[in-house]
C-alpha cells in the first residue's frame, strides 16, 4: 500500500528540462519510479534521453494527463513560476503534486493551497521540501533511494536531512513511506495528514514524526495523536538551543516569545503518549525497541 | 525581516493609511532641529527590530527640543533586547481619545490568513487575549477573495468598532490589506490603532514582517536591510550566500540542512554538559551541494569568531556524497591554510560514506578527527572546544 505514492503512480515532473529537474529525473528512474513524461512549456513533442528511458516532454500539464495518464507531479520549477506551475496541475487533475521548488513566497502558497482546496481532487505536498518516498515502490522528489529499503515504519518530518537520517538510522528496519512536509509556514500537508494516512495503511506499524521548531504543528499533531491514532508513534523535535527571534534556516524555523519553542512541543507530544528522543539515534533507538517489544 | 517602525510608516503611507511619518534622527543635535520643527512637543521612540520597547525604556515623551535633546541621549545607544538603539523616530505628540489592535498575518494552523482586532488596543494583544477574550475578535480571511468591501465590514461589526469610526475603519482596513497583500507581508500590525480628538483614525504605532521569498518583486524592499545592526559574520555569510546564524558558543557547527544542523546543536549543547558547559557558536547550513568553495567560505566565516575553540562538521550524504564533501573539507583546508587554526571534528554518513571517509583518513591532516557517529562527534568536538578555552586560560 504505502501512503500518498505507490508503484501504480505515474509521475511527471514540471521544469524536467531544468537543471535540478533533469538530475532528480534521472535519480527518480534509478529508483523506480514510474516517470511517463516531463512538462516545459514550449517543449511539447521534444523527449529527452535518460539512462535507461527517453521520457517525452509535454508543453502544459494537462497535455500530458491526457497522453499518458498522469496522476503525480514533481514541481521543479523556478520560485517566481511555482505558483501558476502548481494551479495548471490543479486544473488538470493532478491527484498528487510534490513541490520541492524552495524560496517560494508564502503569499503564493497561501493561493495554491486555497486553489487546490477549493477544487478538493489536489493533495500538495510541499513546497520547499525533498518529497516522499515509498522504498522499492516508487520516489518523487529528491529522497536518496539507496539509503535504506521497504520495510513497515511511516516516517514524516519538516526536515530534508533529518528525513535521511532517520530513514539511514533504521535502515535494517525499513519504511512503508517516508514523506518530507517541508519547513515553510504554510505547507500542503501537515503532520496530521500524513499520521492519518499512515493510521489508514495496513502496511505500516508505526510512524516516526520529526518536527522543529516554530507554529505549532507538532502540538496540533499531538492533540490529534490522542484522539485519532492508535498506531505507535515515536517523535523527535529539532531546535531545543535555537534561541527566540532568529530564523534557523527554514523560514517557518523561529520561536517568538513563548511560542513554537522544542520543549513545548516536546511536552505536548509526550503527554500524547508519544516517546520523544532527546537525540536522532535516541529517537531511532525508541523506534528499535518499540518494534523488537511487538 | 522585521521593519522598525519608521520603515513600517513609510509602506503605511505609500498605500494611503493615515500616518504621521515624524523625523528620523541618529544624533541628539538633529533631535532638537526635529522636535523644533515639530512644534516643540513630541514623543522620541527607539527604532530598533524588536517589540516591547515602551517597557524597556525606549519612548520618552518630550516637552520641548530641549529635552528631546535629553531624551534622545538617554536613548540612543540603548540595548533594547539584543538590539543596539542607533536611531529615534520624533514624532508629534497625538490628541488621543481612544486605542485600539488591529493585525493581518498568516494563519499557519489554517492555512490561510487572519484578521486580530479588538478595541481595547495600546497594551500586549496577548494579555488582552487572556484576560478578556470576548474583546479579540479573529476573522479567517480566503487568500483567493481577500479583504473586499464587506469582509471589511465583517471585521469592524466583530470587532464592534464605535459606529461613528465604522467607514472609515472600513476603509482604513482595506488599505492596511493592500500593504499586506501588495509588499508580500507576513504581519501587518498596528498598535495603537487610535482615534484621535476630531475623531479620525491614524496608525500610531506600526510594525511589518516582509517575506523575504518575494524579495524577487521587491527589489526596493532592499532599501530597508539595517546592515549597521548586523552582527558582521552575520553581514559576510549573506554576502557568500550562506545561511549563518551567530550564537554564543565555542564549537563551530557547519552541517547541510536547516534540521540536521538544528538537531546539531542540541547534540553539542547536551553533549557540552560533560564538559564545563560549551555550547554551540553558531548555525551553519551548508545545503545541498557542499563543495569545497562553500566548505571554504563557510569554514572561514566561523573561523572568523574568535570564540569558536573548535569546530563540528556534520554531513549526512543525502543527495550530496559524502566523497565530494570529504574533498571540499581537505581543499578547504588548503584554501585557508594557516588561517584554519582550530580542531575540526568530522562526522560523515550517508551516500559514499567509505569513500568520504576514506579521503580524510589519506589526507591525515592534523586538525581534523574522524568520529562515526553524531553523538560521539558532538561529544568530541565539545571535549576539545572546552581544552581550547582552558588553554587561553
Amino acid at each position: 500500500m504505502a501512503i500518498f505514492l505507490t508503484e501504480a503512480s505515474k509521475v511527471i515532473v514540471q521544469g524536467m528540462t531544468g537543471s535540478e529537474g533533469s538530475k532528480h529525473t534521472q535519480r527518480m528512474l534509478n529508483s523506480g519510479t514510474n516517470i511517463v513524461g516531463g512538462v516545459t512549456p514550449g517543449k511539447g513533442g521534444q523527449s529527452v534521453d535518460f539512462e535507461g528511458a527517453s521520457v517525452p516532454v509535454f508543453s502544459s500539464v494537462s497535455e500530458a494527463v491526457e497522453a499518458v495518464d498522469a496522476d503525480v507531479s514533481v514541481v521543479f520549477v523556478p520560485p517566481k513560476f511555482c505558483r501558476g506551475a502548481v494551479i495548471e496541475a490543479v486544473d488538470a487533475g493532478i491527484s498528487l503534486i510534490v513541490v520541492i521548488t524552495e524560496g517560494v513566497p508564502v503569499k503564493d502558497t497561501a493561493e495554491f493551497f486555497a486553489y487546490a482546496q477549493s477544487k478538493g481532487s489536489s493533495r500538495i505536498i510541499g513546497p520547499n521540501c525533498p518529497g516522499l518516498i515509498s522504498p522499492g515502490k516508487s520516489n518523487a522528489g529528491i529522497i536518496p533511494a539507496d539509503i535504506t529499503k521497504a520495510g513497515r515504519v511511516g516516517l514524516v518530518s519538516k526536515s530534508g536531512t533529518l528525513t535521511y537520517q532517520m530513514m539511514y538510522e533504521l535502515r535494517d528496519f525499513g519504511f512503508s513511506s517516508a514523506v518530507g512536509i517541508g519547513g515553510d509556514p504554510i505547507i500542503g500537508t501537515t503532520h496530521i495528514d500524513a499520521l492519518q494516512a499512515f493510521e489508514d495503511d495496513p502496511e505500516t506499524d508505526a510512524v516516526v514524526m520529526i518536527g522543529e521548531i516554530g507554529g505549532d504543528a507538532e502540538e496540533r499533531a499531538a492533540a490529534y495523536i490522542s484522539g485519532h491514532i492508535t498506531k505507535p508513534v515515536v517523535g523527535y523535535v529539532a531546535g531545543f538551543t535555537a534561541p527566540e527571534g532568529k530564523t534557523m534556516g527554514h523560514a517557518g524555523a523561529i520561536v517568538s516569545g513563548s511560542s513554537g519553542t522544542a520543549e513545548g512541543k516536546k511536552e505536548a507530544l509526550e503527554a500524547a503518549g508519544v516517546k520523544v528522543g532527546k537525540t536522532p539515534s535516541a529517537t531511532a533507538q525508541l523506534m528499535r525497541d518499540l518494534l523488537q517489544s511487538q | 525581516m522585521d521593519l522598525m517602525e519608521y520603515q513600517a510608516k513609510q509602506l503605511f503611507a505609500k498605500h494611503g493609511v493615515p500616518v504621521t511619518l515624524g523625523v528620523v534622527v541618529e544624533n541628539a543635535a538633529d533631535a532638537r532641529d526635529a522636535a523644533q520643527e515639530l512644534g516643540g512637543r513630541v514623543v522620541v521612540k527607539a527604532q530598533v527590530k524588536a517589540g516591547g520597547r515602551g517597557k524597556a525604556g525606549g519612548v520618552k515623551l518630550a516637552e520641548n527640543p530641549e529635552e528631546a535633546v535629553a531624551k534622545a541621549n538617554e536613548i540612543l545607544g540603548m540595548d533594547i533586547k539584543g538590539h543596539t538603539v542607533h536611531r529615534v523616530l520624533i514624532a508629534p505628540t497625538a490628541d488621543i481619545a481612544e486605542e485600539y489592535y488591529f493585525s493581518f498575518l498568516v494563519d499557519r494552523a489554517n492555512r490561510n490568513y487572519l484578521c486580530i482586532a479588538s478595541i481595547e488596543g495600546g497594551v500586549e494583544i496577548e494579555e488582552v487575549a487572556r484576560t478578556n477574550p470576548d474583546a479579540v475578535a479573529k476573522v479567517a480571511i480566503d487568500p483567493l477573495v481577500g479583504v473586499d468591501e464587506a469582509k471589511a465590514r465583517e471585521i469592524v461589526e466583530a470587532t464592534r468598532f464605535p459606529a461613528e469610526v465604522a467607514d472609515e475603519a472600513v476603509d482604513l482596513i482595506r488599505k492596511l490589506w493592500t500593504v499586506f497583500v501588495e509588499e508580500d507581508a507576513g504581519l501587518v500590525e498596528v498598535n495603537p490603532l487610535v482615534r484621535l480628538g476630531d475623531g479620525h483614525l491614524e496608525a500610531l504605532d506600526g510594525k511589518i514582517s516582509l517575506d523575504t521569498n518575494a524579495d524577487f518583486r521587491h527589489t526596493e524592499h532592499a532599501a530597508f536591510e539595517d546592515s549597521a545592526a548586523a552582527d558582521p559574520l552575520e553581514a559576510k555569510a549573506k554576502e557568500k550566500g550562506l545561511n549563518y546564524v551567530k550564537l554564543d558558543g565555542a564549537v563551530g557547527i557547519i552541517g547541510n540542512g536547516a534540521g540536521l544542523v538544528m538537531s546539531t546543536l542540541d547534540v553539542v549543547a547536551y553533549a557540552g554538559e560533560a564538559h564545563g558547559g560549551v555550547k554551540p557558536a553558531n548555525f551553519l547550513d551548508i545545503g545541498g551541494g557542499a563543495s569545497a568553495e562553500v566548505m571554504a567560505n563557510g569554514l572561514d566565516i566561523i573561523l572568523g569568531d574568535q570564540q569558536v575553540k573548535s569546530v563540528f562538521v556534520n554531513v549526512f550524504g543525502g543527495i550530496t556524497a559524502c566523497d565530494a564533501v570529504a574533498n571540499g573539507i581537505v581543499s578547504a583546508l588548503g584554501i585557508l591554510g594557516d588561517s584554519a587554526s582550530k580542531p575540526l571534528v568530522v562526522r560523515l554518513d550517508g551516500n559514499n560514506v567509505v569513500e568520504g571517509r576514506r579521503i580524510l583518513e589519506q589526507a591525515n591532516h592534523p586538525l581534523v578527527t574522524l568520529v562515526d557517529t553524531m553523538d560521539g562527534a558532538a561529544d568530541r568536538a565539545a571535549e576539545l572546544a572546552a581544552a581550547g578555552s582552558e588553554a587561553k586560560g
